[in-house]
């Protein structure tokens, strides 16, 4: 019998009960929640009078409508009276059901992926839940994580289960190691680029090889996080030492005897030699150059020495009308060098980078230099409150704002545009986050996914720029 | 949740690959705690000129002329005939809770996200996977044909065209059950508490590290 697959390890260690329809009952050990798509879950028990099955599997924070200024002023500072009803129902249904909540004044408030695994509340071989696409960060820590639906919601506070159906098996290898200034976020971007958005659908992914290897926790997280942009619910990172030095010490990570206990189990998540793959794909690290997506799509991507691609040259014609309407919708045109796209705006941050290596990362590349003048507006919004103090101690603050960038309170911010920063009609921003969709920064914005680095270089220039030229 | 069995519709043709959930119902609309209400703001920025809000009085916006909702003929749709990739992106079940409130019962698409796929059954909702090739011939069938309409019965597993072509499609069983009998799936999963129990009792002797507070 070939050996098994991290997944299906994670699978069986969690199968609560297979049925005779082929579905089966999964039991899941944490459950994050937020308040754009917990409300109406919480309402969903109300009206059929349930109570959660597990209180202490539940940690809920808020971050999409979150303002990043003024964050002495609490609830309070949140102009938009919608928004402000959204955070207080998440608080008040988290006091009615005895759910922990780091609210908008706590310094571990912050976004709900960067929070969970900062605290050791994510733990290598759970399974995560969240009402969240991008939960598959979690994936980083050898953990089964995925987002799911406001109805799943309510169903895993009711049962501590999930109706599923096994994902098939998916190796990404990244291979060799990636050169200097090509960062986790030109890794991911690259593999959406090969394989395609949809090349995930029906996977769970797991991503390995040197190159992911030699990535830290924070860079695996930016790698599982974007594995939604290639389709896949799911991305994962075996267990190493990397992965255990990371949790240990967290405030919920286990301690003592059973610290160990923990750590023999954790050591045997990793694929088996001998585990078979429905598909393997194998990607050339060393190939990779500092990526940059020029369409609507995260699978619309090139190398930043490439150049916007001609319609002209797609012969199918579903994806040629695709690519006319993203260049459109972009301001862009055929054969244009990526370089010669100019920026509005730069937004560093999001659930994909905006934790402290990604910080580290950004501020090496502005120090000393000062924000382009074209640029309207650059900023940087760390991931959580803690992440913050920990900048501020290292003197990175000081850095951007010298530099003209400015250092914001934790949210998830431009990323998608539920709270006050938003891009303008027509307005290009280099930003870190994981979607370029239309409109998905603010009506009519224009968003290039770039990694912090590279984010960082485009604001210093006002344009796109091989990172590399600066820093090496 | 609402049954399905069988359901016949005008189909409405969305002729673009990789649709995603911020296209279907865009964030500002989100902020809503409610799941009903969303069918005005479904794909707000390809169906309106200005900008959405929340709150507005749809009927006094700027409509975009060339959506195929604004098109008399398609406006009573509840088909929607789509590309591959339909519902990528955001797992916001406010996409599938849009397309029920503007009157959607079905969705054909050669291929679906997986977490909208999911989301959709939840809510009364019927995504169908066909063959690229018949998906093909189903838009050249409704843009040459006014007031088309195709027949969707889920217990025969079928969509049937006005000219009497059967086509079959696949369905997870338990998705299926729950969809023809309109059950609470929380309420069939409650049916195996005391599995979950033993699960929990065994798990935690095997790794008591996952049952400690969070405090």
């Amino acid at each position: 019998m070939a050996g098994k697959t991290l997944y299906d390890k994670l699978w069986d260690d969690h199968l609560v009960t297979q049925r005779d329809d082929g579905s089966a009952l999964i039991y899941i050990d944490r459950h994050l929640l937020h308040e754009v798509t917990s409300p109406q879950a919480f309402e969903g028990l109300r009206l059929a009078n349930r109570k959660p099955w597990r209180l202490d599997a539940n940690l809920a924070t808020p971050d999409h409508n979150v303002p990043t200024t003024d964050r002495d002023k609490g609830i309070d500072g949140i102009e938009d009276p919608v928004s402000r009803i959204q955070v207080e129902t998440l608080g008040e249904n988290c006091e009615e059901f005895g759910i922990l909540e780091f609210e908008l004044m706590d310094q571990r408030q912050g976004i709900v992926h960067v929070i969970g695994p900062e605290q050791g509340a994510i733990l290598p071989g759970m399974t995560v839940v969240c009402g969240d696409s991008h939960t598959s960060t979690h994936g980083a820590f050898g953990i089964l994580a995925h987002g799911i639906g406001t109805s799943e919601v309510e169903h895993v506070l009711a049962t501590q289960c999930l109706v599923q159906k096994k994902m098939k098996n998916m190796l990404v290898r990244i291979n060799g190691n990636p050169g200097p200034g090509v960062t986790a976020k030109d890794l991911v971007l690259a593999v959406i680029g090969e394989i395609g958005t949809a090349g995930g659908s029906g996977y769970a992914i797991e991503f390995g090889g040197d190159a992911i290897r030699g990535l830290s926790m924070e860079g695996r997280m930016t790698v599982c996080n974007m594995a939604i942009e290639a389709g896949a619910r799911v991305g994962m990172v075996a267990v190493d030492d990397t992965t255990i030095d990371y949790v240990k010490g967290r405030p919920f990570a286990p301690t003592a005897a059973q610290w160990e206990q923990a750590v023999a189990y954790w050591r045997t998540l990793h694929s088996d030699a001998d585990a078979v793959f429905d598909k393997v794909v194998d990607i050339d690290a060393t190939a990779i150059k500092p990526q940059v997506t020029w369409g609507t799509s995260p699978e619309m991507v090139a190398g930043v020495d490439g150049l916007v691609p001609d319609p002209a040259d797609e012969s199918d014609p579903i994806k040629r009308e695709g690519i006319e309407r993203a260049l459109k919708y972009m301001g862009l045109t055929a054969n244009m060098p990526i370089t010669d796209i100019k920026l509005d705006r730069v937004f560093i941050g999001s659930c994909t980078n905006s934790r402290i290596e990604d910080l580290r990362e950004a501020a090496a590349v502005v120090k000393g230099r000062k924000v382009a003048a074209t640029v309207k507006q650059a900023m940087v919004v760390p991931g959580s409150g803690l992440v913050k103090a920990q900048a501020e101690s290292e003197g990175l603050d000081k850095i951007f704002v010298e530099a003209g960038l400015e250092w914001r309170d934790p949210g998830c911010s431009m990323c998608l545009a539920m709270n006050a920063d938003k891009l303008g009609q027509g307005e290009h921003c280099a930003s870190t986050s994981n979607r370029n969709f239309e409109g998905r920064q603010g009506f009519g914005g224009r968003t290039h996914l770039v990694s912090p680095a590279m984010a960082a270089a485009a604001a210093v220039t006002g344009h796109f720029v091989d990172v590399r030229e600066l820093t090496h | 949740m609402r049954a399905f069995t069988q359901h016949t519709g005008i189909v409405a043709p969305m002729d673009r690959s990789n649709v995603d959930t911020d296209m279907i119902i865009p964030k500002q609309f989100l902020k809503s705690i409610k799941r009903t209400g969303f069918g005005p703001n479904l794909f707000d920025e390809l169906r309106y000129l200005d900008e959405g809000k929340p709150d507005q009085d749809a009927s006094q916006r700027p409509l975009n002329p060339d959506f195929v909702l604004n098109q008399e003929r398609y406006r009573t749709a509840s088909v929607l005939l789509a590309r591959s990739n339909f519902g990528c992106g955001s797992s916001r079940e406010h996409a599938p809770w849009a397309l029920d409130d503007f009157g959607f019962r079905v969705i054909i698409a050669p291929s679906f996200a997986d977490i909208f796929y999911n989301n959709c059954f939840k809510n009364g909702l019927l995504p169908i996977v066909l063959a690229e090739n018949i998906v093909d011939q189903l838009f050249q069938e409704v843009e040459a044909e006014d007031g088309y309409q195709l027949t969707v019965d889920l217990l025969a597993q079928t969509v049937t065209t006005p000219s009497g072509a059967v086509f079959s499609f696949e369905v997870d069983g338990f998705r299926r059950h729950c969809l023809l009998n309109g059950l609470d799936d929380i309420g069939v999963t409650l049916e195996d508490a005391d599995r979950i129990r033993a699960y929990e009792e065994q798990r935690r002797q095997t790794a008591p590290w996952l049952f400690n507070t969070l405090s």
